[in-house]
């Protein structure tokens, strides 16, 4: 545990990316298996430790701490693994297992023992080991290391590809001693099951004004950007797999997405509810999101369906390096032999001027239905990743609201001394109601000042929560607004944010709910 | 403390305690700005602090200066004075005060580990004391000074090729972050700000040996490579910090045991090296003095009473203004 917890705080405390990549790489040549493979799973965020919930940490730390002075101390540190790791009070002589064996333990802990283990670790640990043995629980570290720097540091440290890495990321699990065997040149490039296996996706840059004059516009088509979730599906013989864009499965949610064909196929798609592939907004669609069991009652009235953007693999046939036109070809010959129930294709918008597409988009929009449009690199392959030069998103104007500040709560990680999560209103009669959260859009400056007035104008704490005079007015920019039971304003604002401060406009001056509902609902 | 009022107001000779601002008569605590300032008309103090406030604020800081020595009392009218080492920086004292058999103890900045920069902590018994609480959180449990002094003398040895840049408060942790590197066989030359020349001066002019320290000159750039140089927070925080060829930042202070804080600050290496007392010090005191008051100055003043109550003692906020509290003293 004493290498791990020194890794996580030089990570933390080092800024450079490159330098970060060089702690890394060193960790990864000196650590053995399977220490270096778990400490891998975690800050790839691919560890869960199911067992021990957060709130069992918390009792244990009040059996020992002052359930007050606790309180206190976590409001001025701001970060709960942080907090307990200096308030511990304990101290014992020991030294803690190393991560793989801590691992074990945790995992395999009886729910009796789990109060007396913890309370020995934490008593033996030294601070730093304190907080990684936290961190490692909670989950989540925020020491701003992201899956993708950990891969690099193992191109790295290998000498081996990244994107080679990416490929078969999904198909290995921790602690991965056939990718290490692999990336230490003592075995094969892991094999990875096509069926079940994500393939890390292709992500599209904001187009910017300073882009539209240096593309040429006859190198590229558009399609629409459907505003559901993106999707990849694997079809196999009789099996169907969905994955999220982040590479989680998804599929059982979505029962009715069968397969008719009997070909292997790896699509790219959006996921939209609708009938005869009309979508429906992206409320409907939430109503699908997240449910472990799905009724027929949810199918039927949103049932889901597909718009195909793209193709990967035919038939073991990889075809991510072939060109989009290509791979369009092959796309619209498979969906015409396999037409069934469940895909539609996403069409091709041809067009020979930006100005001509940018009217397109500004006719042709359907505000619940779209997001945007996408623009596609006509002779690009499929490149996992976000690179440069191939696809671009064009989204819709947002919106924009101002609002009254009402609440506020402090931040994490590098943010946790400033008040930066806040909630905000419009009138509801002479009663503000909140309408939404938003918690960046501001700069470190407009940051400065919103904790600063948060910090002069507290009117009521709730525990962590802070209430303030209703007298600062910020202006919000929104993607859309969706009608929301769970809100009690009844509205929900989609990707909310502080757009600007508004300190030169009283808030008596904003509006009110029913204005904004009858505007944008 | 019905002769005593809230802004430490000595009502029975007219003199205050570490005043904001200018006032007739002031008792200084230690060097500090955020307790010394200048403008008062008569001021007692240590030799060393009425020092210190003249190299910061000029000879004629004050009208009057008058010296009282540790250990020895001063009485004006009824009122006994007597000064006790407070073991914070050179100089600094706790203020004992005591008025018709009532003893008071102004605690000023303190800590009670062991400094070879200043003498050691003196405790004194009292009715009421009144003391500081910047650390006090019982998240700050210092850890020992010399095992943090190692971890930069580590760093230097791993990163040879790096200036290691230590931010630290112009006085007191300066000196004290030098002398710790000496008491560790650090005998290499030591570079500086030259904001902190002359304190280093007067500390050296006192018998405190920091060994061979020099001001820095920028014009020779790769020449400091693989050493350490001190400076204040600010100096690191603006341009001048520049000049240096991939510097590694470090910071003494008791709030870099807050890794939060330290990322905020750019820290890369956080040195928790504090020179006030920390939760355990500052309520093991206060169980020590046996006092049944006990008023807060300045810091994270609702712990230490919310303490106070669990410990059967009356405790009192005061939140004094003006005390420098968030900057990383």
């Amino acid at each position: 545990m004493k290498k791990f917890s020194e890794l996580i705080n030089k990570l933390l405390l080092t800024s450079s990316r490159n330098r970060k990549i060089d702690i890394l790489s060193n960790y990864f040549q000196n650590t053995s298996d399977p220490d270096r493979g778990y400490t891998l799973a975690i800050l790839t965020n691919e560890l869960e430790l199911r067992n021990i919930p957060i709130s069992r940490i918390k009792e244990i730390v009040f059996e020992n701490v002052d359930n007050e002075l606790f309180t206190l101390s976590y409001d001025y540190v701001g970060d709960l693994a942080e907090t307990i790791s200096l308030i511990w009070p304990h101290k014992e002589l020991g030294s803690l297992l190393s991560i793989s064996e801590i691992i074990d333990v945790l995992r395999n802990l009886k729910r009796d023992e789990v109060n007396k283990t913890l309370k020995n670790y934490l008593s033996i640990a030294n601070e730093t080991e304190r907080w990684a043995l936290i961190k490692l629980i909670s989950g989540g570290l925020r020491i701003g290391v992201s899956s993708r720097l950990a891969k690099t540091a193992l191109a790295k440290f290998s000498n081996k590809k990244l994107d080679d890495i990416e490929k078969i990321w999904h198909g290995i699990e921790a602690p991965y001693d056939n990718l290490f065997n692999w990336l230490c040149d003592e075995g094969p490039m892991p094999k990875i099951d096509l069926l079940k296996t994500f393939n890390p996706m292709m992500l599209a840059n904001p187009i910017s004004k300073n882009d539209f004059k240096t593309l040429i516009s006859s190198q590229f088509i558009a399609e629409w950007k459907w505003d559901g979730i993106r999707v990849q599906i694997i079809l196999g013989k009789s099996s169907v797999k969905i994955f999220s864009r982040t590479g989680d499965d998804i599929s059982q949610s979505f029962p009715e997405i069968k397969n008719s064909a009997d070909s292997m196929v790896i699509l790219d798609g959006e996921l939209l509810v609708g009938r005869d592939f009309i979508p429906m907004n992206f409320n409907s669609l939430q109503q699908r999101l997240n449910r472990k069991k799905v009724t027929q009652k949810h199918m039927d009235e949103f049932p889901a369906f597909i718009k195909l953007y793209d193709i990967l693999y035919l038939n073991n046939e990889d075809l991510r390096d072939k060109t989009w036109k290509s791979r369009r070809f092959e796309l619209e010959k498979w969906f015409k032999k396999n037409d069934n129930n469940y895909f539609d294709l996403s069409n091709v918008i041809k067009f020979s001027s930006w100005d001509e597409l940018s009217n397109f988009k500004k006719n042709q929009i359907i505000d619940d239905q779209h997001e945007g449009l996408m623009i596609k690199k006509i002779d690009g392959s499929y490149i996992p990743g976000r690179p440069k030069g191939y696809w671009y998103k064009w989204k819709k104007d947002p919106k924009n609201v101002d609002a009254v500040l009402m609440y506020a709560i402090r931040g994490h990680g590098k943010r946790s001394s400033y008040y930066s999560d806040f909630t905000f209103g419009l009138w509801n009669g002479n009663q503000l109601s909140p309408i939404g959260k938003a918690y960046f859009g501001f700069d470190d400056n407009e940051l400065k000042v919103l904790d600063k007035f948060v910090r002069n104008n507290t009117i009521k704490k709730f525990g962590p929560v802070r209430e303030v005079e209703k007298t600062f007015v910020i202006e919000i920019a929104f993607d859309a607004v969706n009608e929301s039971n769970r809100h009690k304003s009844g509205v929900a604002l989609r990707f909310p944010r502080i757009k600007r401060l508004r300190e030169d406009k009283p808030a008596s001056e904003v509006i009110q709910l029913s204005q904004f509902k009858s505007d944008f609902l | 403390m019905k002769w005593i009022d809230k802004n430490l107001h000595i009502k029975p000779i007219n003199t205050h305690i570490d005043p904001y601002k200018p006032v007739e008569n002031a008792i200084i605590t230690h060097g500090h700005a955020d307790h010394a300032k200048p403008g008062h008309k008569n001021v007692l103090a240590t030799s060393e602090t009425i020092e210190i406030m003249k190299i910061r604020y000029g000879e004629n800081c004050a009208e009057n200066f008058q010296i009282l020595p540790t250990n020895q009392s001063l009485k004006i009218n009824d009122v006994l004075i007597k000064f006790f080492p407070a073991g914070h920086i050179l100089g600094s004292v706790q203020v004992l005060t005591e008025y018709k058999g009532e003893k008071i103890n102004f605690t000023g900045d303190y800590k009670t580990t062991s400094d070879q920069t200043c003498k050691d902590f003196e405790p004194v018994k009292c009715h009421t004391l009144v003391t500081e609480a910047t650390f006090g959180l019982p998240v700050f449990q210092h850890p020992n000074e010399n095992e943090e002094i190692k971890k930069l003398l580590k760093s230097i040895n791993l990163f040879s090729e790096r200036p290691h840049l230590v931010g630290v408060y112009a006085l007191g942790k300066a000196q004290r972050v030098i002398n710790l590197l000496r008491q560790q066989g650090y005998d290499k030359e030591i570079f500086i700000h030259g904001s902190l020349e002359k304190l280093c001066e007067y500390y050296q002019n006192n018998n405190i040996d920091l060994g061979r320290i020099t001001k820095v000159n920028l014009k020779k750039k790769k020449d400091y490579n693989g050493e350490i140089i001190l400076a204040p927070p600010s100096a690191i925080k603006n341009i001048w910090s520049r000049k240096f060829e991939d510097p590694i930042i470090c910071q003494a202070s008791g709030w870099m045991s807050i890794k939060q804080r330290a990322k905020q600050s750019l820290v890369e290496l956080p040195l928790i090296i504090s020179d006030h007392a920390d939760w355990n010090e500052l309520t093991k005191y206060i169980k020590f003095t046996d006092a049944e008051n006990v008023y807060v100055t300045h810091g994270r003043e609702e712990a230490i009473v919310h303490w106070c109550k669990m410990n059967n003692i009356n405790g009192l906020a005061l939140s004094l203004s003006g005390r420098d509290d968030e900057e990383q003293l």
